[in-house]
Parts: structure tokens; sequence; C-alpha cells
């Protein structure tokens, strides 16, 4: 039932590094978390990685497990074959820590740029009343555990440090959908979502979809209906022709 | 040696989980600039874990409930042990904190009127809990973290600067706290980054670092819970209370070996999920206790017929108190009529069309499925019990949090008495809400109050540093995941669910020698984000901790609540008026017994005296 599996993990901080090679045992139902868990306890004490509840629910443990952006404690060993080797790096659009732990900071200065929740101010607390279908929109994008693995595979930012700037990633477009769908929100949001959020950069290729370890729609449920909302605004050349297609077919 | 880094602060909340948010709030929103110190990122503290719901009388699914209900529940749950003035301004003060949570912007499910829905939860005797799905916790803490930002939103608007009067340090631990004579003077630690030291001065420090599961091999708690809280209280000359008492949730995943301990919630059972062993039987019928059996039903029939009719009938017994379920699926496993890999079965599959399932538990479905590949729809889960909660923790005044040491104060599962001697799933969340604001409150008076500041001595902050890196300075001394897998399997083995005196006593000196060891330990490489290093620093807290639970354990000759004595299997009306108390004494703990508050009397007159008679003594029923 147990074998010893052959594993590369990305060593360094930011100054540099390189993927080091390592064989470690692996038993039945193990997740590739428990395996750098036993590298940490009998290999290399010292290897970085960021976890909490080991169950998919914080979003610490995000990294690239053989190029493919995901949680290290929603993997299981079993997707993989027992001779192959399992390459682990660090998310790789934000700066490097050390070994799998990255700087994320990027998003907490997002989250920070999104004005907050607007409450009516003609109601106290204990008197909001919303009916549960129009709460539900809202709710599957606060589903969202803040893993960032959609901010990391987003083409937008994901090798275009000069894009950082102007656009605030799949997860707080998300953020800002959420608020404007929010059945109480007073504010409005869609110019900002394009003016401020860099919403126009989006041309929704859904990778922030495929990755999201909620499976929350980001692109079709959040990005698609903020666009088309600014598209009633504004002309934006991808939904319109979105529109077009739509239309013919 | 790099300078030291330093900043200042009228109040340090040191935890980032719903007490430590809620507590930073307040005292921001009193006008005081406010540091908040976590472990982990924003955003991940323990609090985010929580599923099943917040346990509030707001009378949303039935009109029948208020706050006299709800203390009721939570003195029944507690075995009459708990702090009654907590479990009093709990009861009172947990709808007003929901409800302002829907003004920071939170999304809970809704009844069909637009109101806040709310569902069932063991030993509560209406459908009280308010909830998300199953990741109820998520909710609260994005909610609590965006109320922050907001607050920060106003201060850049006011100051440009974000951080002006309210700054979270993340990825941050704190190894002491540090006084100034009798006061708190503020507190050190390191970035977990950079292995850097810092100096936090402040005049309050708020304990908000939640629990001490990860002392023991099967939890359901993550690695923050090193009972970093209750050691730094206890270091700074404060007591902890009622520290034998640990809750053990019913029901954990047993398979695969790697998730073994992580949590199946409550609300399984609340929306219907039973319990059976291994002949297929709902076990639970037979393990109805004396005090419960006018609230319980002894059929299938009548249980059933409860989740439609709750008037007519008496509740399911899955939904007895945890402690009560717990033991009871140990007794089940033990009597070898349990499932394949050492638990029982809870099945709702059987109970709930799939799609049903699946609108409810959704996150029980996703973790089912991806980490055992069980559809939880169609077969039944397999449980058991895992360490879950300590209802022990820092002995606090309950209208201000306010510890006996001058400044410091807790909030949330580091805090003691509330709970008494077992938790109610749900009255968790509201607890962090309704007494991280007290908190928040009393400190900020306390420092508004104070006419001359704190100063922190240089020669404290040097010792701090030296403790902090003597693992560095040793070598040829054991590794530090040796020590603490020893810990957790002594603790689990020796002070666990079920516990004997010789078995403790054996704990005790396994203890003595893991602190002697503990002395030698040898971490590899640098400062920093070193995890072997960071494990070094919490083995000294959990060793601490770990003593006063299994001194605790062993002076308490009675079972009650979180504490089962196979040696004293019943529980005695002489202890519930008994507390034991906790303190530091050299590098060890010293516990003694204090009397507890007697209940105030209108308070008493809430409950039938038949009830009565069943808990206190005859003196004091007199
Ligand atoms: C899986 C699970 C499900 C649960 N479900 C429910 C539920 O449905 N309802 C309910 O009411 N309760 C539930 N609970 C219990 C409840 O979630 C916890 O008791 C509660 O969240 C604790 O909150 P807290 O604010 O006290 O601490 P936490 O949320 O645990 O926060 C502790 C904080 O302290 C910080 N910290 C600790 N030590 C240090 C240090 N040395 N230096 C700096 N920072 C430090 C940590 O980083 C963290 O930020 C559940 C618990 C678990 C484990
Ligand atoms: S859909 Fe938009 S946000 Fe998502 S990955 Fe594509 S470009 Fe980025
Ligand atoms: S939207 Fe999904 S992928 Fe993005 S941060 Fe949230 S949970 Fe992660
Ligand atoms: S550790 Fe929490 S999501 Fe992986």
């Amino acid at each position: 039932m147990s074998y010893q599996g052959k594993f590369r993990v990305w060593r360094g901080d930011d100054s540099g590094g390189g993927l080091e090679d390592f064989t470690v045992e692996v038993n039945e139902g193990e997740v590739v978390l428990d395996i750098i868990h036993r590298l940490q306890a009998t290999q290399a004490p010292d290897l970085a990685v960021r976890w909490n509840c080991k169950a998919g629910k914080c979003g610490s443990c995000s990294a690239e497990i053989n190029g493919r952006p995901r949680l290290l404690c929603m993997t299981r060993m079993s997707i993989f074959q027992e001779s192959e080797t399992i390459t682990v790096t660090p998310m790789r659009t934000f700066p490097i820590i050390r070994d799998l732990v990255t700087n994320v900071s990027f998003n907490y200065t997002k989250a920070r740029e999104v004005p907050s929740f607007a409450p009516p101010k003609d109601l106290a607390p204990g008197e909001y009343r919303m009916q549960q279908v129009d709460v539900e929109r809202s709710q599957e994008f606060r589903k969202c555990i803040e893993c960032f693995l959609c901010q990391n595979t987003c083409h937008v930012v994901r090798d275009h440090e000069e894009n950082k700037e102007a656009f605030s990633g799949p997860r707080f477009l998300m953020r800002v959908a959420e608020l404007e769908m929010h059945p109480l929100d007073t504010a409005d949001r869609v110019d900002q979502a394009q003016d401020e959020h860099g919403l126009g950069l989006c041309n929704i290729t859904k990778c922030c979809s495929e990755v999201c370890p909620e499976h929350i729609h980001i692109t079709d449920n959040a990005l698609i209906p903020m666009k088309e909302r600014v598209a009633d605004r504004k002309y934006d050349p991808i939904v319109w022709l979105g529109n077009k297609l739509f239309r013919r077919s | 040696m790099p300078e030291l880094e330093r900043h200042s602060f009228d109040v340090l909340v040191i935890g980032a989980g719903g007490a430590g948010l809620r507590a930073a709030i307040e005292a921001r929103e009193h006008g005081l600039r406010v540091a908040v110190l976590c472990k982990s990122l924003f955003g991940k503290a323990h609090t985010v874990m929580a599923e099943g719901g917040i346990a509030a009388a707001m009378g949303n699914a039935n009109e029948s409930d208020n706050w006299q209900v709800h203390f009721r529940d939570t003195m029944r749950g507690g075995k009459f042990l708990n702090n009654w003035r907590m479990a009093e301004l709990h009861a009172q003060e947990a709808p007003q904190r929901v409800w302002e949570l829907e003004t920071y912007g939170a999304l809970f499910d809704r009844t069909k009127d637009g109101r806040i829905s709310q569902r069932n939860f063991g030993g509560h005797e209406y459908p009280r809990l308010a909830h998300v799905g199953d990741r109820t916790g998520l909710e609260l803490i994005r909610t609590l973290q965006q109320k922050i930002v907001s607050l920060q939103q106003e201060d850049f608007k006011e100051f440009g600067d974000y951080e002006a009067r309210l700054r979270v340090f993340q990825e941050f631990t704190v190894t002491d706290l540090v006084k100034d004579g009798d006061r708190i003077a503020g507190s050190f630690g390191y970035w977990r980054e950079s292995g850097r030291f810092v100096l936090f001065e402040a005049p309050a420090v708020i304990l908000a670092t939640g629990g001490i599961g990860k002392s023991f091999k099967v939890t359901s708690n993550s690695w923050e819970y090193t009972g970093d809280g209750h050691a730094l209280a206890m270091r700074a000359g404060a007591s902890l209370i009622n520290m034998e008492f640990i809750q053990f949730h019913p029901t954990g995943m047993v398979w695969p070996p790697s998730v073994k301990g992580i949590l199946v919630t409550e609300s399984v059972r609340g929306d219907g999920g039973v319990l059976r062993n291994s002949d297929g039987k709902r076990f639970m019928f037979d393990y109805i206790p004396e005090v419960f059996k006018d609230k319980y039903a002894d059929n299938e029939e009548e249980a059933d017929r409860w989740y439609t009719d709750q008037a007519g009938n008496r509740r399911p017994p899955e939904l007895l108190p945890r402690d009560e379920v717990a033991r009871a699926i140990n007794s089940e496993v033990k009597a070898n009529r349990g499932s394949p890999h050492g638990g029982v079965f809870l099945d709702v599959s059987t109970r709930l069309p799939a799609e049903e399932i699946r609108r409810r538990l959704p996150s029980m479905h996703h973790q089912f499925k991806e980490l055992a590949d069980v559809d939880i729809t169609a077969q039944p889960m397999e449980v058991g019990p895992t360490c879950h909660y300590v209802m022990g923790g820092v002995e606090v005044d309950p209208d201000t949090g306010s510890s006996s040491v001058p400044g410091l104060y807790a909030a949330g599962e580091v805090s003691g008495g509330m709970h008494g001697s077992n938790r109610l799933g749900g009255n968790s969340l509201s607890d962090l809400l309704v007494f991280g604001r007290r908190a928040g409150a009393g400190a900020a008076e306390y420092v508004r109050a104070m006419t001359e500041r704190p100063t922190v001595s240089e020669d404290l902050v040097g010792e701090a540093r030296a403790t902090a890196l003597a693992p560095f300075q040793q070598e040829g001394g054991e590794n530090p995941y040796t020590l603490h897998m020893e810990l957790q399997q002594s603790m689990n083995d020796l002070v666990g669910i079920i516990r004997k005196a010789g078995e403790m006593q054996e704990a005790l000196q396994r203890l003595e020698k893991l602190k002697e060891r503990a002395r030698s330990l040898t971490v590899e490489g640098h400062q920093q984000f070193n995890p072997g290093w960071h494990l070094a620093l919490d083995l000294r807290n959990m060793l601490l901790v770990s003593e006063c639970v299994a001194k605790a354990a062993l002076l308490r000759t009675e079972s009650r609540g979180g504490h089962t004595r196979d040696d004293h299997p019943s529980m005695d009306a002489e202890w519930r008026r008994k507390l034991l108390v906790c303190k530091a004494e050299g590098d060890g703990a010293t516990v003694t017994e204090k009397p507890q508050i007697p209940i105030r009397h209108d308070l008493l007159d809430l409950f039938d005296r038949t009830e009565l008679e069943k808990y206190l003594t005859s003196e004091e029923l007199s």
C-alpha cells in the first residue's frame, strides 16, 4: 500500500533557488500536503510551506503541482502514477519568500481598494429582509476561500508585472460583482469596475474559473455579467463581439 | 545583532479569529490605535473552519425562542458548571451581534419571509443556528475582515493612511508578554517570514489565540492551536480555569489516516443524519442519560416525527450534547460494533434527497468526495471522536474580559468559564462576537482611564530574545517534530476521551521527561520561515498547557461534560461548586481548587426545581 514516491520541490528564496529531488514514503489516501509534511519531519525540517485547515477551507496551501495551480491539501496522491515524479513549485505570479511560500500582499492591497459594503441607511440591525434567491448570487462568490489561485493563473498578471497596478484580478473583480449584486448594497459599482479595477483587461478566457477549488463560476457569473452592466453604459469590444456571436448562433 | 523593530499602540489584539477581529473593531471604534497580530495570513484563522452555524435566539424559526431558553440550554450543556454571568450575557447579546454582521455585509441563508434562517443543533431546544450552508465560519471571518478593511478605508479618507488606527501584522508570532511591575506593557515576538524580532509597546493586550488541540493526536484543529494564549497568560501571572474539560467532537473523519480527525459538522445530524453501528442499529437510543430522558425521544418513530413537528415530539438522541454522543460512539467501537476503520456510520444518504444534501451540506459533500472517495448522497460516512475544543481558558471578568493581570484581556476559545464543562455547537461563534466586543470595550476603557503609561525594560526584551533563540544555540539535541509526536500520542492515549487516575499519572511523568528533553531541542537552518524553529517555540506552550490539562483532570474525581473518568463515572454535585485553577510556577503548573460563584437567584428561577435537583446540592437548593 505504501511506496517510495519521487518528488521535485522548489527550494530557495528571493535571491534564487531551484528544484531539489526527494524520495518520500507515500501511503494510501494521502494528499500532497502530507508528503510535504513528511519531508519536513524527516528530511528537510526548514522546508517552508503555508497551510492551516488541511481540508480545503482556508486557502493557505496554494502552489503549483506539475505546473498546475492547486491546493496542496486537496490534491490526492492517487491521481498520480506511482512511477511519476511530482514537481511542486510555488505560485508563479507572486514574489518568492522562501520555498513554497510567496508574498501575496498584492491581494491584500487590491482588497483594500474595493469600497466596502454600503449599508442602507434606513434599516436598523435586525430589519434586513432578503429573499434566498436574491442572496444566492452573491453567496456563490462569498464561498471564495482566498487561495488566490485564480489571481495566480490569470494571464493578465501572470508574467505581466506591468499590469498589476491597473488590474485587481478575478478575485477582486468578483468582489465588486458580489457587492453590486448584494440586494441591499447602496453603492454603484459599475464604472468603478471598469475604470479602477481593470475589468476591461479581462478577455473572459475562464482560466481563473478552471482552477478555482471552490468551483465558483467566476467568469460566467461574476465577470461577464459585470461586463454586460458596463456595456450597457460603455462600449466594450469583447462583450459586443460576444453578444453578436451569441445572437448569430 | 540587527536593530529591534519597535511599534507602539494603545491596544494589541493577539489573534485574528472571530474574537480578535471583533475586539479590534470595538477598540478602534472607541477611537484607539489598535494592532492585530496573527500567526497565519489575515483571514485564515481557525474561525474560518467553523461549519454549522452561530447560535443566537433571534426566534426567526420558532417564535418561542428567547434568551432565557438559550441560557437554559447553555447551562444544561455545560452541566451547570458555566460561569452563569457569561452564559447570561451571551444569550442576551448574541442576536444583536449576528444582526450587526448583516450591517457589515454578511449574507446568511434566509427564511421564507426574508429573515435569517436558523437550523437545529445538538442541545439547542429550538432551531437557533444562523448559517450559510456549512461554511458559516468563512462568512463570519470574511465579514469581520471586510469590516476592518472598511474602517481602514475611513482612516485613509481621514488621514491618508489605511493603517493610521488599525493595523494587521500577519504571519507574526508572539512569544512573550512583557510587563511593567504588575501591569501589562506589551509583547514580544517574531515575523515568521524573516525570523526578525519585534517589540510592541502597549498598555493593553487582548488574547484571542484560540485553543490547544494540537497537543492531541486526533484533532480537528490546525497547527495554530498550540495553546499560546493560554501559556502566555499563565506566564504573565494570570490564571486558567476548567482546563480538564476538553470537547471531543463525536464526528471526525476516521479514514483515510491522513485526514483522521477532520471535522464532520454536526449539521449533518441537525439536518436529519443518523448514527448506526455495524449491525445497522441506531444505537443512540441506548445512550440517553437520566438527566435528558424527558427531552429526547426513545424510539425512532417519535425521533423522526420531531423533524417536522417539534412541539409534539421529543428530539432525536443523535442531537444530545456532544460529550454524550462522543462517549456513545466510543463505547460502540469498544464493543466491536464499529465500522471497518474504527468509527461508526453516519448516514444522511437514506434520509434526504441527494439534491437537498448537496444544497445543505455542500462542503461536507465536497470534503468526503475529494478526500475519502465517499459520496455522502449515496453512502454513509465513517466517523469517530476527535479533539475539537477546549472549554478551559483564561479566567476573566465576564463584563469586560479582563484577567487578573491589569491590562491583560482574553476572549474567545482562549478564555474560560462561558461553556462550563461542555460547549454546545454554535455557541462558540456567538461567544467570539459577544465577548470579543466586550473585551475590546473593556481594554479601551482601561487605556482611557490610565494616567501613566507602562514602560518596557530592556532586560526583559533581552530575556525574551534569548529564550526565542535558544533552539539555535544547542547542538546534538532532538528534533522538535519527534517530541511533538510523542506529546500528541501521550495526551491522546492517557488524557483523552475516557480517563483513569493511573494513566494520567503516567501522562504527567511523560510530560516531565518531555519537558526535560525540550530544553535541549536543536533546530537546523536559520530564522527565515523555519517551521522547525516555530514548532520548537510552540512546544514550550503545548507542554505547559498539557500539564494543566492532565493535573486538573487527575484532581477532578467525577465525570462531567468534557471530562470522563472511568474510575469516577458519575457526576457529583459537590464538584459542581468547585473550579480548578491553574497557575504557572517555575516552568510548570500548579492546580488549586476554588469555590464556584453561586448562580444568581432570578437565573435559577428559570429552571424547574426537579431539574435543578439533578445538578445542585440540597444545601444550594434550600
Ligand atoms: C472544524 C471546526 C468547525 C467548527 N464549527 C463550529 C461551528 O459551527 N459553530 C461554532 O460556534 N463553533 C465551531 N467551531 C469552534 C470555533 O470555530 C472556534 O472555537 C472559534 O473559531 C475560535 O475562535 P477564536 O477567535 O477564539 O480563535 P481563532 O479563530 O482560532 O483564532 C486564533 C488566532 O490567534 C492567532 N494566534 C494564536 N497564537 C498566536 C501567537 N502566539 N501569536 C500571534 N497570533 C497567535 C492565530 O493566528 C489566529 O489568528 C469549530 C471548530 C472547528 C475546528
Ligand atoms: S476570465 Fe478574465 S479574469 Fe479570468 S483568467 Fe481570463 S482574463 Fe483573467
Ligand atoms: S475565487 Fe476561487 S480561485 Fe479565486 S481566490 Fe477565491 S477560491 Fe481561490
Ligand atoms: S490547508 Fe487550508 S486550504 Fe489547504
